[in-house]
Formats: structure tokens, C-alpha cells, sequence
């Protein structure tokens, strides 16, 4: 297992594995994008309640759930950067903190948009809003971090420690709606002994959070081996790639 | 099809959050594909001037 994380951890080797893990991850995400939009618009039955206005939960909840993945996922990295000084590492902290800060801002709007119609205001200064919003400005600031500090790995060491304080944020956008008394509603699918929500609502759902996952991936790798080849430019297999391919993409 | 459009009278709140999600989400697909060529090309330049200097 070490062994397999050594191996892949190296530049090069990363570099070369995920470009053959390219096309498939876009042929599934494609597949699942047309089949969740499919069960989302036209499918999945309306409301009792809510009517037809309860669709937007196949693009609010997905984003929120990705906005907390993509952090744990910088957790992840910036531990990596700060314990074993991973250069992958680095390389990933910087380069999924805006698809994370995307998918909150995404959550935010779209919530915004629902809570119109559903609650009579665009915005409401609870828990769950507040600490989404407060995600944001994480991201943001792992961000603005990264790119104020010329020195590559001083920036991510910097950024690394501003995300592990903010990771503290994460259980408490999660549970705000159990611990707080919120305009918002309380956990309707991550109650997976009883989740209250019908089958048939549910599965567009679902694959549609695996499309939004799977969009991560494709978006973070673009992201990556890009920024592969400029921290490896000296190296010599990055010359050997860039002399011999004629390929205007990465 | 008008019944489907106008999502029981939500269409604007429904279509909106669509178009904005993934309006976003094709943004940040389209940077980082022009970044990533921007890469290259800088990276071409780099390699070009580093041989020359040699």
C-alpha cells in the first residue's frame, strides 16, 4: 500500500497514470450528467409541498456536499505538505481550492434562489447559511494566500495551515442544522437508515452527486498535471514531452 | 412541453439554479483549459530559450 502511494506520489509517475485515467472518468461523468439530468427535470415526481421548486435540490445539495469534500480533500493535502512535504501535495492544495470554493458558491446561490419562493427571503443570517458562507471565504483565503507568497513552498505551507484551522468549520456547517434551530431544513438524505425522501427522488440525487464527484476529479486532474510540467520544467522528462508532442492540451 | 418549461410556475427559480450551476461549472472547465494551454505555451518559450542559452 506504501509502496503503491510512493510510486504514484512521484510527479512523473502521477503524470502519466492519470492521463490514462482521463477518458474513462469522462465517458462515466457524460453517461451520469445526461442520465441525472434526465431523472432531475423529468423523472423524479413533484412535491407534495414543494411542487416542482424542489428540483433544485439535484444542484444545491451536490454542491454543498462537494463543497465539503473538496475541503476535507485540502485537509488531506495540507497535512501531506506540512508531516511528509509532498510535492503532489502542494501541487493538489493549490489547484482544487477554486473547484472547492466553485462548488460552495454554486450551494450558496443555488440555496439563495430556493429559499425565495420556499422560506419569502433570498437571505437568512442562520447557521447552516452562515457557516457555508464562512466556507467561502476559507476557500477564498486559501486562495489569496497561495498566490501572495512568490515562494512556492512557503505558499503552501501558509496555505496549509489556514485550511487545517478551518477545517474545524466543516462539522459545524454539517450538524449546524441538528445543534441550531434553523430556517433550514434538517438532513433529508444522510439518514441512511430512514432517509426522507422516496426512492425515485432519491437515485437522480445520488447520481447526480457521483457526476458533480466525478467532475472534481476530471477538473482537479486537468489542474494538476498541468501544474506537474511547470514545477517539473527543469526536469528532463517534461522536456522530452514538451519537444517531442506537438499537442496543443495537457 | 409549456407544462415542463414553466416547472409549475417555479421556472424561474428552477432554470436559474440550473443555468447557474453549471454556467459555473463549464467557466471553470474553459480556465483551466486556457490555462493549461497557456502552460504549454510558456513552457515551449521556457525550453526554447533555456536550449538556446546552452
Amino acid at each position: 500500500m506504501f509502496k503503491f502511494f510512493y510510486h504514484y506520489s512521484s510527479l512523473r509517475n502521477f503524470y502519466f497514470f492519470s492521463e490514462k485515467l482521463m477518458p474513462f472518468l469522462i465517458t462515466i461523468f457524460l453517461g451520469l450528467i445526461i442520465y441525472s439530468l434526465y431523472g432531475a427535470l423529468i423523472s423524479a415526481p413533484a412535491d407534495y409541498q414543494q411542487g416542482d421548486s424542489f428540483r433544485i435540490i439535484y444542484v444545491h445539495v451536490p454542491s454543498a456536499w462537494m463543497s465539503l469534500l473538496v475541503y476535507m480533500a485540502m485537509g488531506l493535502s495540507a497535512v501531506s505538505v506540512l508531516v511528509w512535504r509532498v510535492k503532489l501535495a502542494e501541487i493538489t492544495l493549490s489547484a482544487i481550492a477554486p473547484i472547492g470554493a466553485t462548488f460552495t458558491l454554486a450551494a450558496l446561490v443555488t440555496g439563495s434562489i430556493w429559499g425565495k419562493p420556499m422560506w419569502g427571503t433570498w437571505w437568512e443570517w442562520d447557521a447552516r447559511l452562515t457557516s457555508e458562507l464562512v466556507l467561502l471565504f476559507l476557500y477564498l483565503g486559501v486562495i489569496a494566500l497561495l498566490r501572495a507568497i512568490d515562494d512556492r513552498r512557503t505558499g503552501a505551507r501558509s496555505a496549509s495551515i489556514l485550511c487545517l484551522i478551518g477545517i474545524v468549520n466543516i462539522p459545524i456547517v454539517h450538524y449546524s442544522v441538528e445543534w441550531w434551530n434553523t430556517l433550514h431544513q434538517g438532513p433529508t438524505v444522510s439518514k441512511f437508515d430512514s432517509p426522507s425522501i422516496h426512492i425515485d427522488m432519491l437515485i437522480p440525487l445520488l447520481t447526480m452527486t457521483v457526476a458533480f464527484m466525478l467532475y472534481f476529479i476530471i477538473i482537479s486532474l486537468y489542474r494538476i498535471r498541468s501544474a506537474i510540467l511547470v514545477y517539473d520544467k527543469e526536469t528532463q522528462w517534461v522536456k522530452d514531452l514538451i519537444t517531442s508532442s506537438k499537442r496543443e492540451q495537457i | 412541453m409549456a407544462a415542463f418549461l414553466s416547472m409549475g410556475g417555479y421556472a424561474a427559480y428552477v432554470w436559474s439554479s440550473y443555468a447557474i450551476t453549471f454556467g459555473i461549472m463549464i467557466l471553470l472547465y474553459v480556465h483551466t483549459k486556457r490555462q493549461g494551454e497557456k502552460h504549454l505555451r510558456w513552457l515551449r518559450r521556457h525550453i526554447v530559450t533555456r536550449d538556446n542559452e546552452k
